[in-house]
């Protein structure tokens, strides 16, 4: 049985695996290293609730493949509180209420640091658009658009 | 004594009445009462039914009363999304 | 002694503000758990062969091939599930619908399972069972099935409610009709009628998470089960049933559920789960790909609609007509009712009649979706609406204030109502900053009502004050989108401490009682209801601890803030007694402190809803945007008020994706066209603007804190608010939804033509 060998870093830490050469890193962190943070909500790039960043890229986790990843520096929704101390965009989310039944709200966070990461301060169409490839049937935006600007002005100290 | 209206369903099995008279104190005795005299109507009522009692809506729970002379509808059963 | 459930007004101290809710951090840090984050030690992956046929019979499946397969422990068909219903038709077409047994019904029907050890393996499986099928004609559309050219999908299935009994099986397997007065004659007094007929395509519940559980049987007949669900109790008496097992055996344990809006209230693939596990003797994991759940698990209808209404000049509506034809899939259901019967609920008329046909097409096993059945009946009805009131001339809210139900009113489904809402909303609009912004070019404003039932049900909670006074609140309603939160507020208002040291769980099916599902906007409404009476035991039993510790009688006791106090100076001189110092000393009063309650939930009392939206259309593509949306509800009492607008902003966005882009399109073939999330366009957050809400609080009468239920109602009004602003951007009625953009740019290239 032949598998494909892959070194690299996840969250800081190094992390070794063997995969299937046409595993995706999605089903690689959920089944392998028991990272069941990123969803599957379609397996197809439609959705984002497997977002996570590779080399500090925002991507669909289900687009990529387990054996791409050697050497590349991984970031899950795992890594994104600094032990207990939570990332401003996971605080603005529950204080926000920008979940309800919360399986979206994974790569909604990835997505959104991503964002802010890149672009501290969006405009309202910006974050629209930043996080319009992450599908959310229960919340309408509404709340989750408030809470990135939330955290956007409060990062940068406005 | 309510006045109990029947939803369509159940008419014909009624003999065609739109709604018939029954002594009742609550909603047991008015399942009981309406399976005696309609025994067709029997198993609508097993599979669940609504009960309209003065325009507020019910589920079939045998002790809600009846209030004298109260408007009864039973209406089918409603689902929830 | 039961709960006195009548509406108490009082100073509240908790509930009505917004704390956090308890299973946030989890859930924002990937940390809880949903039906696919649970894997168990052993456990077999399981998939399932699906029919790439609409209709047709079994002729023989033959599985050999892939039992002989090298990892493969269990491959299941419908003969591993036998037939236990017992002439219960909704069991046994429950059944069905897990597993095909001698005819498909729709493209997707399962065929076969199989449990394999990895997932390769179990792909390589699907592939070596030969499946004969003898294809069959088949029927998608409503309409279509109706025609006595269609194939007959069940030959023992007759038209229900039709006299004399039909002797020939039918696609129509019900009809009925609500109303009264003399439509007839209405008619002949309408100064103004306006009739249309509407087409509602088929939508998809749309919730992210995918199904998915895990089974564990044992060879003595117990059973776990993980599984995402609204409704983990009666998952486990239908799996149950359905399997032979005492309900008692098997234990269901609900994971977080990511999304359900209906479509999580029907087993369908853990059944198949649980009899592979069962076979294999192992864990078996179940998970449903997108695909699979677009093609096959439980969409709603698609309809059409025959609406007429009739208007004297002064604007008083004097007969309103529907007759409206839904589908219910493959198997014979009820749904189109439920459209008949909400369809004029708003309106005080004297006349009105609403019949449903109820349809059998050959297309997935239509489950509930949020307020089901009414935004279809709500989209004809406040078109044809609006249309008159413009022909009358009237202001749209004008004209439906006008006739607006009210406390007295004898509804058209039947009952005289007691006090109701729908006449604030349609103020509260009438007075909303939105009705007065401006308008751009090419845009347009419309608006309209809605009507939702909401009911109680069966509820059973567990209090328990733990040694060091803080509480636990075991739950059986699954907390779809923060409710864990408000029955924590409620518990912590009863008992006066802080909300802080209570924590409510979800406990599983052998630690509680039975729960109805999280459906029909019942989850905090029946929750409260029964976490109120659960409360008042516990604050009973603690009052009778703090007799005992003091040696007074327990009637000289009175608990006030969350302490026990002595009722009177009579009664002592003692200084009060803490919740944590009463259950520290539980041990010698009496034991385990805590209050439990088992009701039916009722009275949770129908709610209506008024919605105002902007629109812009672009006249030479059709594609429109949402400018402006705002959702005005009841909600009897706000328990935590940033939830209440997380649902009717939620339900709204639901209704205007179903307005204006989501279907369900099948081809000749009788195939699912566009089974993901690419070709089934749900609205994504560009799409949209913040959706304003405006919470309004006539208590219901019927529970003590006036809560009312509030999830369902606000998808109701979207697809007539969003088509009547369309028609006023335009100038064009729409009449079918959904309104994409090639049916908008047909519709305004026909109008340029004239």
């Amino acid at each position: 049985m032949s598998g494909v060998f892959v070194s690299t870093t996840i969250n800081g830490d190094s992390v070794e695996f063997s995969c299937a050469a046409d595993e995706p890193l999605l089903d690689v962190l959920r089944n392998r290293l028991g990272m069941t943070g990123s969803k599957e909500g379609c397996g197809t790039g439609d959705c984002g609730a497997c977002s996570v960043t590779v080399n500090g890229r925002l991507v669909c986790s289900c687009l990529v493949l387990g054996a791409e990843v050697g050497g590349a520096t991984i970031e899950t929704i795992e890594g994104m509180a600094d032990g207990d101390v939570l990332h401003p965009l996971q605080k603005n989310f529950i204080s926000h209420a920008a979940l309800q039944c919360g399986i979206c709200t994974p790569g909604f966070l990835i997505a959104a640091k991503a964002l802010l990461d890149k672009n501290p301060d969006p405009s309202e169409e910006e974050i629209r658009f930043g996080l319009a490839g992450n599908l959310c049937r229960c919340t309408g935006y509404d709340k989750i658009v408030r809470a990135v600007q939330a955290t956007s002005k409060e990062m940068r100290g406005a | 004594m309510v006045e109990v209206h029947l939803w369509g369903a159940l008419r014909p099995l009624a003999g065609g009445a739109l709604s018939v008279n029954i002594e009742a104190k609550n909603i047991r005795e008015l399942f009981k009462k309406l399976a005696n005299e309609y025994p067709g109507t029997e198993p609508h009522i097993k599979r669940g039914v609504a009960v309209s009692i003065n325009g507020k809506i019910y589920r079939d729970n045998w002790d809600t009363e009846l209030p004298e002379n109260a408007e009864i509808y039973l209406l089918p059963r409603i689902p929830g999304g | 002694m039961p709960l006195d459930t009548s509406y108490v007004q009082k100073t509240l101290k908790q509930v009505g503000t917004r704390p956090l809710r308890p299973d946030g951090l989890d859930k924002v840090t990937g940390r809880a758990r949903f039906g696919a984050d649970y894997n168990a030690p052993g456990q077999l992956i399981a998939l399932v062969l699906r029919s790439p046929h609409p209709h047709a019979r079994i002729r023989k499946i033959d599985t050999s091939k892939a039992e002989k397969l090298a990892g493969v422990k269990a491959i299941i068909t419908s003969a591993d599930l036998p037939d236990l219903t017992n002439g219960d038709r909704n069991m046994r077409d429950m059944l069905e619908n897990c597993m095909a047994r001698k005819k498909v019904l729709y493209d997707g029907h399962a065929v076969a399972a199989v449990a394999a050890i990895d997932v390769t393996t179990a792909r390589k499986a699907l592939k070596l069972i030969k499946v004969d099928y003898e294809i069959l004609p088949h029927v998608t559309d409503v309409d279509e099935a109706l025609k006595p050219s269609a194939p007959v999908i069940h030959d023992d299935v007759f038209t229900d409610g039709v006299e004399p009994k039909p002797t020939k099986p039918s696609n129509n397997n019900k009809r009925a009709s609500f109303g009264h007065g003399d439509v007839a004659q209405g008619f002949r007094e309408a100064d103004v009628v306006v009739e249309h007929s509407f087409k509602t395509e088929q939508t998809h519940q749309g919730y992210i998470e995918p199904h998915s559980c895990v089974a564990n049987v044992s060879p003595d007949g117990t059973g776990e089960l993980w599984v995402c669900t609204q409704g983990h109790f009666v998952y486990r008496n239908q799996c149950a049933a359905l399997l032979g097992m005492d309900i008692s055996r098997l234990r269901v344990t609900a994971s977080e559920i990511g999304g359900g809006f209906g479509g999580k209230t029907h087993i369908w693939t853990e059944p198949v789960a649980l009899a592979l596990s069962r076979k294999a003797n192992r864990p078996v994991k179940l998970t449903m790909s997108r695909e699979e759940v677009f093609r096959c698990s439980g969409p709603t209808s698609s309809t059409s609609i025959d609406m007429k209404i009739g208007a004297k000049k002064d604007g008083t509506i004097t007969a309103a007509h529907g007759v409206l034809r839904y589908h219910g899939g493959a198997f014979p259901a009820t749904w189109a009712e439920f459209g008949a019967m909400t369809a004029f609920a708003c309106y005080d008329l004297k006349n009105v009649k609403s019949d449903s046909i109820e349809v059998i097409v050959n297309r997935p096993k239509t489950a509930a979706y949020r307020a089901p059945s009414a935004p279809m009946a709500a989209f004809a009805v406040e078109s044809v609406m609006d249309e008159l009131a413009r022909k009358i001339g009237m202001d749209p809210v004008d004209f439906r204030i006008k006739n607006a139900a009210k406390e007295g009113t004898k509804s058209s489904y039947g009952p005289v109502y007691g006090p109701i809402g729908i006449g604030a909303t349609l103020e509260a609009a009438k007075n909303h900053p939105h009705m007065k912004a401006p308008l751009g070019k090419n845009q347009g404003r419309g608006m309209a009502c809605g009507f939702w039932f909401n009911f109680g049900g069966q509820t059973c909670t567990d209090i328990n004050v733990t040694p060091d006074g803080t509480v636990t609140v075991a739950v059986g309603t699954i907390d779809v989108g923060g409710s864990r939160a408000s029955i924590g507020l409620i518990v912590a208002e009863e008992l006066g401490i802080p909300y802080d040291h209570v924590r409510v769980v979800i406990a599983d099916t052998s630690t509680l009682g039975h729960n109805d599902m999280t459906d029909g906007s019942r989850g905090t409404f029946s929750t409260t209801m029964a976490c109120v009476a659960a409360s008042r035991n516990v604050v009973k039993e603690l009052g009778k601890r703090a007799a005992k510790m003091w040696d007074i009688p327990e009637d000289a006791v009175v608990w006030e803030d969350g302490h026990a106090k002595p009722a009177g100076s009579n009664a002592g001189n003692f200084p009060p007694l803490s919740i944590r110092e009463i259950a520290a000393g539980a041990g010698n009063t009496g034991g385990p402190i805590a209050g439990h309650n088992e009701m039916v939930a009722d009275g949770a009392g129908v709610s209506f809803a008024t919605h105002i939206c902007d629109i812009e259309v672009d006249p030479e593509t059709g594609r429109s945007s949402v400018k402006r949306y705002t959702v005005i509800q009841d909600a009897g009492k706000a328990v935590h008020p940033t939830y209440v607008e997380g649902q009717y902003q939620g339900g709204a966005v639901q209704g205007i994706g179903w307005a204006l882009n989501e279907e369900y399109i099948y081809g000749k073939d009788g195939r699912l066209q566009n089974a993901g999330f690419l070709d089934y366009r749900i609205p994504v957050c560009s799409d949209l603007p913040f959706i304003d809400t405006m919470i309004l609080e006539i208590p219901n009468p019927n529970h003590p804190y006036g809560v009312r239920g509030v999830g369902e109602t606000s998808i109701v009004p979207p697809l007539a608010t969003v088509a009547n602003a369309m028609s006023n951007a335009t100038g064009v009625r729409m009449t079918h939804i959904p309104m994409s953009p090639p049916r908008v740019l047909k519709a305004i290239d026909a109008l340029k033509k004239h």
